[in-house]
């Protein structure tokens, strides 16, 4: 190219510009693949969760710069690098899965503190803040407590107990005379860690799973308001409706009874309101 | 052609200067090579943490942080702005491979370097043609388009791809098939481009090239007027043009190969036997006159088909 640069005659500008659109071409088309990889890395799977606190996946991928130091400094060989072909989430980049090893909460929260570029977000000092998933009773056909037996060892094993999950009591219909233990997860309190998903004692897959949390959440019903949880009244004061007087109209707000008082607003005008019928009794064209 | 030229690259050097000054600079960049990967190993395999992470960022000794720019600049184009930790690191590689040169991490520290050179290598024996020879300024069109991808896209983009970390990630973490693009860059650089990655493709290699471009470390062709024409600098070298403008110039040219393509590998100062090249820094005035008129004249176009 610096050849060209150098001598200017019209043929080795054109042929500097040949040159220049097919490596532009070719970046162009490598670009289009890169973006398509790197479109597709944010698909994490569901079973793989990210270390506490791991900013959003879309913004995860921006900040890890996939090395690994996170994974050094847990204790417990929680955090593995992702393969590439074996394990779902972006080569290299940093999971764990709950079955296998859950995470267990340590206080100092080595990994984050790791982390030299923030993917794991320094500002989490509480591991009870973290929200690495949520826990969810995803398969209450089989949950032993669910079906009437007393297991309970997701509730037991919980860091956060009596708090992430509860056990809820209702009537076992089944048996007529015992009680449901039901596990309850909330999400006000559940980290993610993934003990419970450990420890379920099924074989193979748990019966209560850690999903990433926007797998595992809805978008709360805003275009409802909810009553009971709000402190001001829906309505400021009370409404004074018109009184309605017996007359000839029914529907006339404007002009109860039927006539137009001095001053009233015409109900043909802005701000009146005239039936869209006649109204019977006042001459008009009605019945 | 003289008796030199007839001989095989290299052996001329081996037979004037002895094994280990024809040799010394490969070896210490294997050795050099070897520890850069050796001591991230030294953690997994034999238990000892001196060094924890990979070349993208790592923690010496718990104290010093060293962090690629080039992934971290991907980052911050893809607008996350990182902790101190990894500026700090940056900051330290950036300014050391300024100073030495930036592709000295090429020849000296990169785990794919030994893949290339095999390649090229094989390459040789089996006598292949050169190939796909794609311009040399195309890996800027890489650089570019991969920083493009990472603002577009908000993800650092070319650790989705880039061979350098897949390998040493790779043998440092668990590879999974990350081999198979190791594999695809050997085979790239068997078959399809002679050099082809490291020398004309590889945005990492531009990226360092540009930060080193007023690096101080520099080899020189300070003797070159000795210069017989026997070619094995061109034929060891992996950006031979950069020789060129050094060894062929003029009198009032510098001798000093001042292109950020060489990658201070010192392979040219070990083949050549009447020792013509020689480390030295960007300001040293050495007087270096040029070659004899006459064998400038007589050896152009020989030299310039080689090239």
């Amino acid at each position: 190219m610096s050849s060209a640069n150098r001598n200017t005659t019209p043929v080795n500008r054109r042929r500097f510009l040949q040159d220049a659109a097919r490596v532009a071409g070719a970046c162009a088309v490598g670009g289009m693949a890169l973006t398509k990889l790197a479109t597709d890395a944010r698909a994490l799977p569901a079973q793989a969760l990210r270390p506490p606190g791991a900013l959003p996946e879309e913004h995860f991928l921006a900040a890890c710069i996939r090395c690994g130091l996170c994974v050094r400094d847990c204790p417990y060989d929680t955090l593995k690098l992702a393969e590439l072909g074996l394990d779902g989430a972006a080569t290299g980049t940093p999971f764990f899965t709950a079955r296998d090893v859950p995470c267990e909460m340590c206080e100092d929260i080595p990994c984050v503190v790791a982390c030299p570029t923030g993917a794991l977000d320094h500002d989490l000092t509480n591991i009870d803040d973290s929200r690495m998933g949520l826990a969810v009773l995803i398969d209450e056909e089989k949950c032993l407590n669910a079906l009437g037996l007393r297991c309970d060892v997701c509730y037991r094993v919980c860091p956060v107990i009596d708090k992430a999950i509860t056990l809820e009591l209702s009537h076992n219909q089944r048996s007529g005379a015992h009680a449901i233990f039901m596990p309850v997860v909330h999400s006000d309190h559940c980290t993610g860690c993934g003990k419970c998903e450990k420890s379920c004692v099924l074989p193979g897959e748990a019966a209560i799973k850690v999903l990433p949390i926007r797998v595992a959440t809805a978008d709360a019903a805003d275009h409802y308001r909810l009553g009971w949880e709000e402190d001001t009244p829906l309505v400021d004061e009370l409404i004074d409706l018109p009184d309605r007087l017996p007359g000839p109209g029914t529907d006339n707000l404007v002009a109860p009874g039927g006539y137009l008082p001095e001053g009233m607003p015409d109900p043909s005008m802005e701000g009146g309101f005239a039936p869209s019928y006649g109204l019977p009794g006042i001459g008009g064209a009605g019945q | 052609m003289s008796q030199t030229t007839s001989l095989p690259v290299g052996r001329e050097a081996v037979l004037e200067k002895g094994w280990w000054k024809a040799y010394q600079f490969l070896i210490l960049r294997r050795i050099s090579q070897v520890f850069f990967l050796g001591i991230f190993l030294l953690g997994p395999w034999a238990g000892i943490w001196w060094v924890k992470g990979n070349l993208a960022s790592s923690l010496t000794f718990d104290i010093l942080p060293l962090t690629d720019p080039f992934v971290l600049l991907q980052g911050m184009l893809a607008q996350h702005w990182p902790e101190m930790t990894a500026i700090i690191g940056a900051l330290i590689v950036g300014v050391a491979y300024a100073l030495i040169g930036g592709r000295v991490y090429c020849s000296w520290v990169c785990p794919i370097n030994p893949v290339t050179d095999t390649a090229h290598w094989l390459h040789d024996k089996l006598g292949f043609a050169k190939g796909w020879q794609p311009k040399r300024n195309t890996r800027y069109w890489v650089l570019g388009m991969v920083l493009a991808v990472s603002a577009l896209t908000g993800s650092i983009a070319w650790e989705l791809v880039n061979p350098i970390s897949m390998l040493h990630r790779g043998l440092i973490f668990g590879m999974g098939f990350a081999w198979t693009f190791v594999l695809a860059v050997f085979v790239f650089d068997l078959v399809v481009s002679r050099r082809g990655w490291c020398g004309h493709l590889c945005p990492v290699g531009a990226f360092y090239g540009l930060l080193g471009k007023g690096s101080i470390l520099r080899v020189s062709a300070t003797k070159r007027a000795e210069c017989d024409d026997c070619m094995d600098c061109f034929a060891v070298c992996p950006e031979m043009h950069v020789i060129t403008p050094a060894l062929r110039g003029a009198d009032a040219d510098t001798p000093i190969i001042l292109s950020s393509d060489c990658t201070n590998c010192g392979r040219c100062i070990d083949v050549c036997a009447p020792d013509v090249f020689t480390f030295t820094t960007r300001f040293d005035e050495t007087p270096a006159p040029a070659r004899a008129e006459r064998r400038n004249t007589k050896r152009q176009p020989e030299a310039s088909r080689a090239a």
